[in-house]
């Protein structure tokens, strides 16, 4: 089998970080090479290079043999390189056809040959198996219609080697099956695959070889018949720092109950009856692959939006539709799934960011007035209780990396003492060390009798820290199992929907 | 060598970035008067003597930057919560109008104090009302407010005109379309005797100084910037977004109308088409140069004023065009927005 | 009332709606192409005023009439570019921006046309675009003084449209343009630049705005004056909202406002007793009607307003 690409010594530092360092890699005709590695290992940087959004600082990319000028996209396409993003890059409101085409043709030509561009897009779908209708407005596809597209577009564009950045993260098991099965079949059509993945058993299933990326170096090449998950596992994350482990204690009573709520977003039901109990003590953890309804549970449980019927309450209350400020009032705390655009105001300083959802309360606030002094010793407070590096409470939050952000996020909300937390995707996007201080903080509140819900993506998260769990999809909640009873492989199926037949609920 | 962000801008370059905007929009300016056949030095010292270069000059400048300081006011408040009123003018006219009507012969018999006071309450309603509208249409229905706003200025205008030809029309004005007069009881009082100056100028720096206060150190004041920077993030923390741009509208369409309402009781008596020189635009520009701070805006007033009165009297002496005056302080908008992007970087070697 | 009636049945009513909407259809155009880019240019009001004054004056100086309008659309052209360097390259606020364009080309343009003609002299006028009266069809009656006796820069307005209309849906240029308003990241990502892409748009529609403008001084009048643009560009920007960023549509815009413009000016001579200030605000007040009725279903582009950085997100 000939080489098709080579990577050699790729350097790529940003400010102090050093994304890659003198990595190289292969990949052979027809094959599928996996790139693992956790968040931060620099896969994705290295996969910008490769396609050119990025200009490397050492080192050279070669296609087919032939060395491509760096920071230039179009020259990666050209030498027949496509690229399917983590987080599509399609217009919604422009139709299938029109997203792939675009710069598919000479920029100044007086006609779009858009009746052979159909074409060509139809007998392409019908080649690979990935059904489109080119004349469908984007922003009404489903998120694995929508990666089709993104594959059909790279395709189209004759694509000889493709690059597939995270592709599983936004789909429900039977879909990554499905996506695994067409990246066979194109290998078997020419075809040669890199994929980027943090997971480890998708790796072993569908990679024929496997590259490691830690810390921005390859640590490791395997093929898949020579390594295992856990030698990969170990390979992947080094001498990781070890993660907080859950307690057995004892559970309290029942704190935030939900009975039989629907939510509505935007005129649509997004939560359909759902029902679930926690306990003062506990970690209940709601499992499940983006978009099946997370969004408008995390809007419930922040007071942003109010439930259509059912009950909410807290230790009896009713506090469905209160609104942030009263639900803060009655005890919960919420970490915000999207901690960037709902956590943070990015240009205000730290100590307003600190204080913000607490604003009116008189600790803060007086006569309407903000107490300056109160609030900015609050934020040094948190500042140093709760380790966020490198912030002072003047500085522009935004300033600060993901992490840090987060502790702050986190410490606005433990610092009141909360009787339920609501933590939705508390460790998504960050490193290690971060992921290892969140959990510790969230086990401590458990310790301390917090009710806390877990909103979470991520399955080994949500085991390790959940006493009890229930799947989410498509808007309804499954029965609680409890942890010990769950496994990954259980988790999947649930996640997938199949749980009536897994009876013995909790 | 690289641009980064700032953490905190410091004191001194936030001070010389308005500085040095109106140095380069002042150079760029050279050109047109030079085309004109002018040196421009002489032309600005024209410019500096006749806005400057007297008692009565200063006085005359002072009185000009009132309803800018006002104006500008009305739009800084409006920016920082990303609520764009761009229909200053439109809430100066009514302001101006409402007070000429009540303070005609509706409230005839006040105290003077008293009389001023209510007039003055008169004013700020009526631009805050103008502003509401808007400010409800998109809340409700989602209608960007620049193009409401705008708009709204050539209705109010028209309106001013229906009114003052019309119900409100001085029969004493000789045919001249312009409106009753107020009451003489309620002319605000001169602050320096035998000129135009009145104590407008004391109401307009009261009200930078009230301004500052919500801004900068209330909950409202600073739920507004939070909701202004990223409205989702501030609705999830528990600010009202409709009750916190209800409120900021009010504000700012209330001191536009007071803007109106000073010029009226200090300086017009009545009102015409023409009395602003485009104050509600030219409020824009002195917002943007004090970045959107209340004090700031007072200083920016006083220097578009000084290119206004200034460039009057330069243009009486030199024959160059007054709209300089416009060229000039349009450009020190631009070079300002600049200005205040680059003063947020610093180069890294 | 029957008279106002009778005046929809008038040839120079229909005429009058193609002549009013000209600028209008030139200025929509102009700004439907800035804002498919995803940038939006308040600049329009400065814009089209700084086009009436070049075109007038152009002619005034000696150049012909379509000379006129070129180097007015050269100088919106211009004028355009800065707003785009300004908004594009630099990220900065295209509201505030667009609102010192405005401020700026007006008081520019007032500046240049002062330096010719001092306070109190009346307009200088010049010959401007006569009808086409094209032969036999203009004698066709009713339709053919509405449609055949126009000036030429209104079949230049008409012939504009179908040319923006085309390029949007059917080259890949139009493409690119409206991915660019879209995502310009997955312009990027293509190969294309689209920071380019807004530049050019942002200059080809501020040339539109300035024929607009300098259809004010060389057909529809034939003299420049302060503040004859009279918010023009502002309905302009009401307009491509109204349209829903559809050239089709926003000339429909364009003539249904000039409709009710010229049926305004006809009705107040019919209708007595009313203000004649209640006719001329009719148009801006059904323009807001206008933005209320269609903002919730506007479909607008996605990046509108948000500044493209290279590798940022």
């Amino acid at each position: 089998m000939s080489t098709v690409l080579r990577l050699a010594s790729i350097t790529k530092s940003f400010g102090s970080v050093t994304a890659n360092d003198h990595v190289t890699l292969e990949l052979k005709e027809g094959e599928i090479l996996a790139l693992l590695g956790e968040n931060g290992a620099g896969k994705t940087t290295l996969m910008n290079i490769l396609f050119g959004h990025y200009a490397a600082d050492e080192g050279t990319v070669k296609v087919f043999g032939k060395t491509l000028p760096s920071g230039r996209p179009r020259a990666a396409i050209r030498a027949g390189v496509g690229m399917v993003h983590q987080h599509f890059t399609l217009a919604g409101n422009l139709s299938v056809l029109d997203n792939v085409m675009l710069g598919s043709e000479p920029l100044l030509r007086v006609r779009s040959r858009r009746a052979e561009g159909r074409a060509r897009l139809l007998a392409l779908s019908e080649r690979f198996g990935l059904s489109v209708d080119p004349d469908a407005r984007v922003s009404g596809l489903s998120v694995g219609e929508r990666q089709r597209v993104e594959i059909l577009k790279a395709l189209y564009r004759d694509a000889r080697i493709l690059i597939l950045d995270e592709p599983t993260a936004v789909l429900a098991r039977p879909e990554a099956l499905c996506l695994f099965d067409t990246l066979q079949s194109m290998t078997r059509q020419g075809l040669s695959i890199i994929f980027i993945s943090h997971k480890l058993n998708e790796v072993m299933a569908a990679a024929d070889r496997i590259a490691v990326l830690r810390g921005g170096r390859k640590v490791a090449e395997r093929t898949n018949a020579e390594t295992s998950p856990e030698e990969l596992a170990e390979l992947m994350v080094g001498s990781r720092v070890t993660r907080p482990k859950r307690e057995a204690h004892a559970i309290g009573a029942p704190r935030l109950v939900a009975e039989d709520v629907t939510v509505h977003l935007d005129s649509k039901p997004a939560l359909k009856g759902v029902s679930f109990t926690a306990h003062a003590g506990e970690i209940l953890g709601i499992v499940g692959v983006s978009g099946n309804g997370q969004v408008a549970l995390g809007s419930l449980l922040s007071g942003v939006a109010a439930p259509e019927t059912g009950r909410l309450t807290l230790e009896g209350r009713e506090i469905g539709g209160l609104g942030p400020r009263a639900l803060i009032a009655e005890g919960v705390g919420r970490i915000p799934e999207d901690r960037h655009a709902e956590g943070i105001v990015g240009e205000l300083p730290v100590w307003e960011n600190g204080v913000l959802e607490r604003l009116a309360t008189p600790r803060f606030a007086r006569y309407g007035f903000v107490r300056r002094g109160a609030a900015r010793g609050h934020a040094a407070g948190l500042i140093k209780r709760f380790d966020v590096r490198g912030a002072t409470p003047e500085m522009r939050i935004r300033l600060l990396s993901g992490g840090n952000i987060q502790k702050l996020i986190l410490g606005r909300v433990l610092a009141a003492a909360p009787k339920v937390i609501i933590a939705n995707q508390p460790t998504r996007g960050l490193d290690e060390g971060a992921i290892a201080a969140v959990h510790a903080e969230l086990l401590r509140a458990r310790e301390a009798g917090a009710a806390t819900i877990l909103i979470s993506e991520d399955l080994e998260e949500a085991l390790s820290l959940s006493d009890r769990l229930q799947a989410i999809v498509g808007g309804r909640l499954s029965q609680p199992v409890a942890a010990g009873e769950a496994d990954s492989r259980r988790l999947g199926l649930m996640m997938a929907g199949v749980w009536e037949e897994l009876g013995n609920a909790v | 060598m690289r641009f980064e962000r700032r953490a905190r801008v410091p004191w001194s370059l936030a001070v010389a970035a308005p500085f040095a905007a109106i140095a380069a929009a002042l150079a760029l300016s050279a050109v047109l008067i030079l085309a004109a056949g002018v040196n421009p030095l002489l032309a600005y010292v024209e410019m500096l003597r006749g806005a400057l270069g007297s008692r009565l000059a200063v006085t005359e400048m002072l009185t000009r930057a009132v309803p800018l300081v006002l104006t500008g006011l009305a739009v800084a408040v409006a920016f920082r919560a990303r609520l764009w009123n761009i229909g200053g003018e439109g809430q100066f006219y009514l302001g101006a109008l409402a007070v000429a009507w009540v303070g005609h012969d509706l409230i005839s018999g006040l105290p003077p104090a008293a009389g001023i006071a209510v007039l003055t309450f008169v004013g700020m309603m009526a631009g805050a009302l103008l502003l509401s509208g808007p400010a409800y249409l998109r809340l409700r229905f989602g209608v960007d407010e620049v193009v409401t706003t705008l708009l709204m200025n050539f209705v109010v205008i028209l309106f001013v005109g229906l009114m003052i030809e019309g119900p409100l029309r001085d029969p004493l004005a000789f045919g001249w379309p312009q409106s009753v007069p107020v009451d003489g009881a309620y002319h605000l009082p001169d602050l320096i005797p035998n000129t135009r100056l009145h104590i407008g100028l004391l109401i307009a720096l009261a009200a930078a100084g009230i301004v500052w206060l919500i801004v900068a150190r209330t909950v409202f004041g600073t739920e507004a910037r939070a909701a202004g920077f990223n409205a989702r993030a501030a609705e999830f923390a528990g600010v009202s977004l409709p009750r916190t741009i209800i409120g900021v509208a009010l504000l700012s369409g209330g001191l536009a109308g007071l803007a109106g309402g000073i010029e009226v009781m200090g300086v017009t008596r009545g009102v015409t088409t023409t009395m602003s020189p485009g104050f509600g635009y030219a409020g824009i520009v002195v917002a943007m140069l004090a970045a959107l701070h209340p004090a700031g805006v007072v200083a920016a007033a006083v220097f578009v004023a000084t290119i206004f009165v200034g460039a009057d009297a330069m243009s009486r002496a030199t024959g160059v065009p007054s709209f300089i005056a416009d060229v000039i302080v349009a450009l020190a908008l631009l070079t300002m927005l600049v200005a205040l992007l680059f003063s947020s970087y610093r180069i890294r070697r | 009332m029957i008279e106002s009636l009778d005046l929809l049945f008038s040839a120079s009513l229909w005429a009058a709606v193609l002549r009013i909407a000209t600028p209008l259809i030139f200025g929509v155009l102009g700004a439907l192409l800035c804002e498919r880019a995803g940038v939006l240019n308040l600049g329009i009001e400065g814009i089209m005023t700084m086009g009436a004054m070049i075109g007038w004056l152009s002619v005034f100086l000696g150049a012909d009439l379509w000379t006129g309008l070129l180097v007015a659309a050269a100088a919106g052209a211009l004028i355009g570019l800065l707003h785009a360097l300004l908004t594009v390259p630099l990220g900065l606020s295209q509201h505030v921006s667009g609102l010192g364009i405005t401020l700026f080309a007006a008081a520019l343009a007032y500046y240049l046309y002062r330096l010719i003609v001092t306070v109190g002299e009346s307009p200088p006028t010049i010959e401007p675009f006569r009808p086409l009266d094209i032969p036999i069809l203009s004698d066709v009656p009713f339709l053919g003084p509405v449609l055949f006796a126009q000036t030429a820069p209104t079949y230049l307005a008409l012939i504009s449209v179908a040319i923006i209309a085309y390029v949007l849906a059917r080259t890949p240029l139009g493409l690119a343009i409206r991915m660019t308003g879209e995502n310009p990241h997955t312009v990027e990502s293509q190969g294309l630049d689209p920071t380019l892409i807004r530049i050019g748009c942002v200059m080809a529609g501020s040339a539109l705005m300035a024929l607009g403008g300098a259809f004010l001084t060389t057909a529809a009048f034939n003299s420049f004056f302060p503040e004859m643009v009279q918010g023009r560009g502002w309905i302009c920007i009401a307009l491509v909202v109204f349209s829903s960023w559809r050239p089709g549509k926003a000339l429909l815009g364009a003539l249904l406002f000039a409709f009710l413009d010229a049926y305004q000016l006809r009705l107040q001579a019919v209708v007595e007793g009313v203000p004649y200030q209640l006719f001329l605000m009719a148009p801006y007040l059904l323009s807001i009607v206008a933005l209320i009725l269609v903002a919730r279903r506007a479909r607008v582009p996605e990046a509108l307003m948000t500044p493209y950085r290279r590798g940022e997100r």
